[in-house]
């Protein structure tokens, strides 16, 4: 099984259909009569893992935990629970490998500053760069040497 | 006998990999003419065994010849016949050997075409093109040959995995490989350039139609196999952000960033080790969206270790390429002395902010793709990173790149002034703010999300207009148009490639901000109300296909009382591979799409119906599909053609004009 697995692994895309089986899971039976409720148990179903499938929300996937979840999610939101609450008491079963967006604490701060910082670095090199391009203006020679106009008219010439 | 003939073509072509990757770097190296040439000769005859050994494969697949290990795991007598062909690369071992094959075209094509090149740097450019082929031949050898045969031969095979039994898919590969694996050719000409020690504006001039078509061929690819995701899958996502998926979408946003920054160096003479680095670091995305996906590494840790042979060869390939390539850049790289000189408002600044915001995205992407693999290995914690993480950290970058691109797009080199720029876009920039105002109008109590992208893709596609006709000059209406006809290709070929970037974005915030959705149990017979249409839920039925059996459903799709289309949603049960899949039914609109799916029998009669409406969807793809012709346009550009060193020296005979 594994080994056909990894042959299948070959082509991008196909893990996603792989680990779902195609139907899509949210049955009609599962919704929640109040609007406003079901659409706070959309939203954080979205956020929450599927925990046996690949990288997919068990707003996606057919698998029987998932519906287990997202029947958990419904249940606590009818009872009354915030939706900070719904995800401590998902966290709490089952780990913060359920969130899809993992909490900023701790080391994942490194994971949520990690493009905010090399965009600062990369403004910072950007700008040093431009302004010594800049103050250069009387830098070497601009023209082309007469080995690159040669080349030049070879190219451009007909 | 095909098949070991296949075998051997492989192997010998193995064997003149490692030839051409020592000869030609020792004959440049010391001057020799003779042992330079053979790099030519060489990579001509590379390609042509490599392709033997592929048609070997084919031959294998289509002849049903269940000898071949691989064919029984991946094909089936009743598989029609354009799935026995593309069940070739349907697997592993299979696209691996395309894999190479592709590398040894890019090889051969760089021999072919590359007959304007200085004669040393073309022999380094094919002994380094060759050494990576030698390692994807060893590769594909050692650890994944396609030729197995089989111990005992059975009647039949197992089946392609239905889901790939699907035009979309079928060329999905094919396209994303020729992009992967054409910006090995950037690599080598950037590890060429860095052995000579020089690169110049003519270097810029002959890599970057290498980069742009690796480019063309990449957006197309990624796009087939979203749009493949989209329909087949059964609920109309187009993007999941998966590792495989951000697998190549990273070389994607380097090798746009690459594309950019070649031209400043051709023109420009300027950011040349910047671009260099690209050019390595593009193909490394390359390398590791190969080695994410092949190894399982990013599933789990541990599905590596059951494994490891395959992922630890790919990550020796990694290893060896990125560092040598970034050792020699480190020793090199001070020696590339930019010459042009510009102002702090230029287009070569705009470049800059280009590259700084696709490279950072880039670097987005892939720091949320390993993060889960870090922490596990580093911190011992087990985590996830999924869509929210990713729609949260990426998104500011395309938002801000749009909102510079229109105004850097129309600043010219070396020194211009912003204030000029700026009031020239000023039309664009009211009517992408009044469309943005209507659609805000338009719509209640939802996301500013819609309007905000209607409003940066209208600026683009505007500016891209804009662009264009601030490029005729001064004159009459008659005379401007007449000279925006008769622009150069290149020209034409950035602006319709931009506002295809503003297209897709109009599609990706139209259907995230207004999507309809409806999940109901229908009895046969109903009529239900969606988001402005009616659908009418008419007949469900057995029917069998040619190796399947489909549950059918004819529903009918209404505006008021006109019948607009009939859909059959299908579920299909692919009985060889014991597998079910969802064929999603759609009627396909200019701003919207109307997608239905039928899901299971209830117990207490009826059937779940899932229905969407989704604005805009097709302009994701169809803004891809635009920017990959505006590439084409570029590239079919004279001026570009001829830098692929079309001609070669002192060739008497031009080219002709078109």
């Amino acid at each position: 099984m594994l080994k056909r697995l990894c042959m299948i692994l070959a082509l991008a895309f196909v893990q996603t259909a792989l680990s779902s089986a195609p139907v899509r899971a949210l049955d009609p039976s599962e919704l929640l009569a109040d609007p406003v409720l079901e659409e706070r148990a959309r939203e954080l179903s979205q956020g929450l893992r599927c925990l046996v499938c690949r990288n997919e929300s068990i707003d996606d996937s057919n698998a029987e935990l998932a519906r287990d979840l997202r029947r958990i999610v419904r249940e606590r939101l009818v009872s009354g629970d915030s939706d900070a609450e719904v995800l401590d008491y998902v966290v709490g079963r089952y780990g913060e490998f359920v969130l899809l967006k993992p909490p900023a604490t701790g080391v994942n701060l490194m994971l949520y500053f990690a493009g905010p910082a090399m965009l600062g670095l990369g403004l910072l090199v950007a700008v040093f760069y431009i302004r010594a391009r800049r103050e250069r203006g009387t830098g070497p020679d601009e023209r082309l040497s007469a080995e690159e106009q040669a080349r030049l008219k070879q190219i451009m010439g007909d | 006998m095909v098949i070991e003939l296949g075998h051997f073509a492989l192997t010998l072509a193995f064997a003149i990999a490692l030839v051409q990757a020592v000869i030609p770097l020792i004959g440049a190296h010391k001057g020799w003419s003779g042992w330079m040439a053979m790099a030519e000769p060489a990579a001509t005859a590379q390609f042509l065994l490599t392709a033997f050994s592929f048609g070997a494969l084919t031959y294998a697949f289509v002849t049903s010849d269940f000898s071949v290990s691989l064919v029984v795991s991946n094909s089936h007598t009743l598989k029609p016949m354009l799935y026995k062909v593309t069940g070739v690369w349907g697997n592993h071992e299979g696209s691996m050997l395309l894999w190479v094959l592709i590398l040894t075209l890019f090889g051969a094509m760089a021999a072919w075409f590359g007959g304007g090149l200085p004669p040393g740097l073309r022999a380094r450019v094919l002994a380094v093109q060759s050494a990576i082929s030698a390692a994807f031949f060893a590769f594909v050898l050692f650890t994944s040959n396609p030729f197995t045969r089989m111990q005992a031969i059975p009647f039949d095979g197992r089946d392609l995995n239905p889901l790939l039994q699907d035009p979309g898919l079928a060329f999905h590969p094919p396209f994303l490989y020729l992009g992967y694996v054409g910006l090995s050719i950037c690599f080598s000409f950037a590890v060429a350039a860095l052995i000579e020690g020089r690169v110049d504006a003519a270097w810029g001039r002959w890599v970057r139609p290498w980069t742009l078509a690796a480019w063309v061929f990449l957006t197309i690819g990624i796009a087939l196999g979203s749009w493949w995701a989209y329909y087949e899958l059964g609920w109309g996502g187009f993007w999941f952000w998966d590792p495989v998926e951000n697998a190549s979408f990273m070389p994607w946003l380097i090798s746009a960033a690459l594309l950019h920054s070649a031209i400043v160096v051709e023109k420009r003479e300027a950011l040349k080790s910047w671009t260099i680095l690209l050019a390595i670091v593009a193909f490394g995305f390359s390398l590791i969206g190969a080695f994410i996906t092949r190894s399982g590494i990013i599933t789990s840790v541990h599905a590596f270790a059951s494994d490891p042979e395959r992922g630890m060869f790919l990550l020796l390939i990694l290893g060896v390429f990125m560092g040598g390539a970034l050792t020699l850049y480190a020793a090199r790289a001070s020696a590339m002395e930019a010459k042009g000189v510009f102002g702090t408002v230029s287009r070569e600044s705009a470049l800059v902010f280009n590259n700084i915001l696709l490279a950072v995205s880039a670097f987005v992407v892939f720091v949320g793709t390993i993060w889960p693999l870090f922490a596990e290995m580093a911190f011992d914690r087990k985590l996830s990173v999924g869509a929210p993480f990713f729609n949260m950290a990426f998104t500011p970058f395309m938002v801000a790149l749009a909102l510079l691109l229109p105004i850097g797009s129309t600043l010219p080199w070396k020194r211009g002034r912003l204030g000029r720029s700026v009031r020239a876009m000023v039309p664009a920039m009211g009517l992408a703010l009044a469309i943005g105002a209507l659609a805000w109008s338009m719509q209640t109590g939802r996301s500013a999300l819609g309007p905000v992208g209607l409003a940066l893709g209208t600026w683009l596609i505007s500016g891209a207009v804009v662009d264009l006709w601030l490029r005729a000059g001064r004159a009459g209406l008659a005379d401007r148009l007449r000279r925006i006809a008769r622009l150069p290709r290149a020209d034409w070929g950035k602006s319709v490639a931009h506002a295809g970037v503003g297209i897709t974005m109009i599609g990706i915030a139209g259907v995230m901000a207004w999507e309809i959705e409806d999940i109901r149990v229908a009895q046969i017979g109903d009529r239900f109300e969606v988001g402005g249409y009616g659908i009418s839920f008419e007949n469900v039925e057995d029917v069998q296909g040619p190796n399947y059996i489909s549950t059918m459903a004819t529903m009918g799709v209404w505006r008021g009382e006109t019948r607009i289309a009939t859909l059959t949603p299908e579920k299909r049960v692919y009985p060889v591979a014991r597998m079910p899949t969802t064929e999603a039914a759609l009627d396909i609109g200019f701003f919207r799409d109307v997608y239905l799916v039928i899901g299971d029998p209830q117990e207490n009669g009826g059937w779940a119906v899932r229905s969407y409406i989704k604005p805009f969807v097709n302009w994701i793809w169809g803004g891809a599909i635009i920017m990959g012709l505006g590439g084409l346009l570029s590239l079919s550009d004279r001026r570009v053609r001829v830098a692929a060193g079309a001609r070669r020296e002192g060739g008497a005979t031009p080219l002709p004009a078109e």
